[in-house]
């Protein structure tokens, strides 16, 4: 991953300007330089698109290695059939597209084709959640959701530049089929690259508190760090844990901070039923903890189109809709929905 | 011409004798469980035989050799015609037969890719053909010189996957992948051309850049031939043999029948279509 401010040749504009979650660094095309590494340490790794290779960073691939790239046309059912056949060829194919069109379209060839038969397939989808104001044609709003029903597949949701780069390497090293939500273009840097370790599955405790917890996921973990200073600030001392891995669960890592803590917030970019919310609900549940839960996210509703900056305080995911989100958990009167 | 690629000389008379017991295992699997797609199996029997004793190069001791030919059963509720094949091959035990379709069984009505010989799980029809492009795209890369051969239904042509397939293999021009379409002309509703119309098969493969062959699909001679004919097709085109066929082909008593996608037996009716499958070479 090249830390830097300057936009590499080819790679679309910056799209998380409107927010960067406190970051003040940004890194250029993390997923394709990292795709470039994992391709030379194993040659096995082969990529392909469905005509997005500009808009997924993975044109730096096939720049570098242009005979292991394999452009399939605007054709996602098959971008996934072929990928998945060239995993039982011996190949590991990193595969691109946007949320919508892998998941929508493509729903029963990652189930059956890369899923049921733990094919070696990675899918690497743009577009996740509020990270365009184009509209619903291309708001990947319940892609988690999608992804996270479908057995043997591991899913995760990066929080930045950092993790993206790691994620991409812990995805190349897993054997088995991947979902990973792609940052794009210019992308923060939140996670120190010196000091932060993604794994699959596991959670990182990033801020340590006891008055309440927020439980975040992808670009969402940023916006929760900028509200727990907000309300460190006023003497409000919040626990942050991100959750880059929305399957496998790290049931043990959330069960243990809401049995200490158990007032928390759920934010995520997505929409509020079926992806981490419900995840984290589900494992309470389980558990028969008591616990008080907001949600952050995107309301039951396709988003409009416009500015994200707009978008984003009209679906309340900002910092401070989550830190109101906190004051609702610790207010001792019953809270509504 | 590479010489991988030179025709081999075919045995009509084994041919002959193996499709039989292809027709009699089919016919043992489905007397068991009392139905099956009994029709399909029989059908698509002379194809197996051709494939699996004439022409695939594959090592039943060594199922997973990488470079091995491979082929993508699409249609994964033809399994009971792909497990008589492995059997015969002696991929699977031919005992092991008996437990086709039975609870806790690893020879499922619809072939799982759990199973020795089963190169990907089919069944959910459109999936097949995309990951025999993928894996002949990969044979290549690997500088392998196996074929990638992948059978599909003529209803199964109805998925709009195939032809986004159709259009990469000859894009990537694969011409070591060959397709084979059973055109018996009945899938779940009905006869194709009463669903949605597909014809003209040949034509539309074609048009998307193919070497296409139209053949009876129950002449075991005539499938020898046509996989002559693609072998020394002109290079960088994907190759496609429609076979026509008839469902339960080698058991008058079912071919005759009015047709269904799932034929019904009676209990009866078993030991008539065993003599008339022995008869029948």
């Amino acid at each position: 991953m090249t830390a830097t401010a300057t936009p590499a040749r080819g790679v679309s504009g910056n799209i998380l300007t409107s927010d960067t979650g406190g970051a003040t660094r940004l890194a250029s095309a993390p997923f394709g330089h990292a795709l470039i590494a994992a391709g030379e340490r194993d040659s096995r790794i082969v990529g392909l698109t469905a005509d997005l290779g500009k808009y997924t960073d993975i044109h730096l691939f096939a720049e570098r290695f242009p005979q292991r790239f394999f452009q399939v046309g605007m054709a996602e059912q098959n971008l996934i059939g072929i990928a998945a056949g060239l995993a039982r060829t011996g190949w590991v194919p990193f595969t691109t597209t946007y949320c919508v069109f892998a998941t929508r379209r493509a729903y029963d060839f990652i189930a059956i084709g890369a899923a049921l038969g733990r094919a070696n397939v990675k899918i690497v989808a743009g577009l996740p959640g509020l990270t365009t104001g184009y509209g619903g044609t291309h708001q990947g709003i319940e892609d988690l959701a999608l992804m996270r029903a479908i057995p043997n597949l591991v899913v995760i949701d990066p929080c930045d530049a950092t993790e993206m780069a790691q994620a991409t390497a812990a995805a190349a090293a897993h054997d088995g089929p991947v979902y990973l939500r792609l940052l794009r273009g210019q992308v923060p840097v939140v996670f120190d690259p010196a000091t932060h370790r993604f794994a699959i599955g596991a959670a990182n405790l990033v801020r340590d508190g006891g008055d309440a917890a927020i439980i975040s996921t992808g670009l969402m973990t940023g916006r929760a760090l900028d509200a727990a200073t907000t309300l460190a600030a006023e003497g409000i001392n919040v626990a942050v844990l991100h959750l880059p891995t929305l399957k496998p669960f790290d049931h043990e890592a959330v069960l243990s901070l809401l049995a200490r803590v158990p007032r928390v917030v759920v934010a995520e970019n997505h929409v509020i039923h079926g992806g981490l919310a419900s995840a984290v609900a589900d494992a309470v549940a389980d558990a028969g903890l008591a616990v008080r839960l907001q949600r952050i996210g995107i309301p039951d509703c396709f988003c409009e189109s416009g500015s994200l900056p707009y978008l984003v305080r009209r679906y309340a995911m900002d910092a401070p809709s989550i830190a109101a989100a906190v004051h609702r958990v610790l207010d001792p009167r019953p809270t509504p929905g | 011409m590479n010489a991988t690629l030179q025709p081999r000389v075919a045995d009509p008379v084994k041919l002959a004798a193996v499709a039989q017991r292809l027709r009699l295992h089919v016919l043992r699997m489905a007397e068991r469980v009392g139905q099956g797609y009994v029709g399909q199996g029989l059908g698509i029997s002379d194809l197996l035989t051709v494939l699996y004793f004439h022409f695939l190069r594959h090592d039943p001791q060594r199922p997973d050799w990488v470079e091995r030919d491979r082929f993508i059963l699409s249609i994964g509720h033809y399994a009971i015609g792909l497990y008589a094949a492995l059997a015969e091959a002696g991929i699977i035990p031919v005992d092991e037969l008996d437990s086709y379709g039975a609870d806790g069984s690893r020879l499922e009505m619809s072939a799982p890719e759990t199973l020795t010989g089963v190169e990907m799980t089919g069944g959910s029809l459109g999936h097949g053909f995309g990951q025999a492009v993928g894996m002949a795209l990969g044979q290549r890369l690997a500088g392998r010189d196996a074929r990638t051969v992948v059978l599909m239904s003529d209803g199964e042509l109805q998925e709009g996957s195939t032809w986004e397939a159709a259009m990469a293999a000859a894009h990537h021009r694969l011409d070591r992948l060959i397709a084979f379409v059973d055109h018996n002309r009945q899938q779940a509703d009905g006869p194709p051309e009463r669903v949605m119309g597909i014809e003209s098969i040949p034509d539309k493969f074609r048009a998307f850049g193919w070497h296409a062959q139209r053949i009876d699909g129950n002449d075991r001679m005539a499938i020898v031939a046509a996989l002559d004919a693609a072998l020394t097709a002109p290079a960088g085109m994907p190759r496609v043999i429609v076979l026509d066929t008839v469902m339960g082909c080698g058991v008058p008593l079912f071919a005759n029948r009015e047709k269904n996608h799932f034929i019904r037996v009676g209990a009866d009716e078993w030991a008539i279509a065993r003599r008339q499958a022995s008869e029948v070479a």
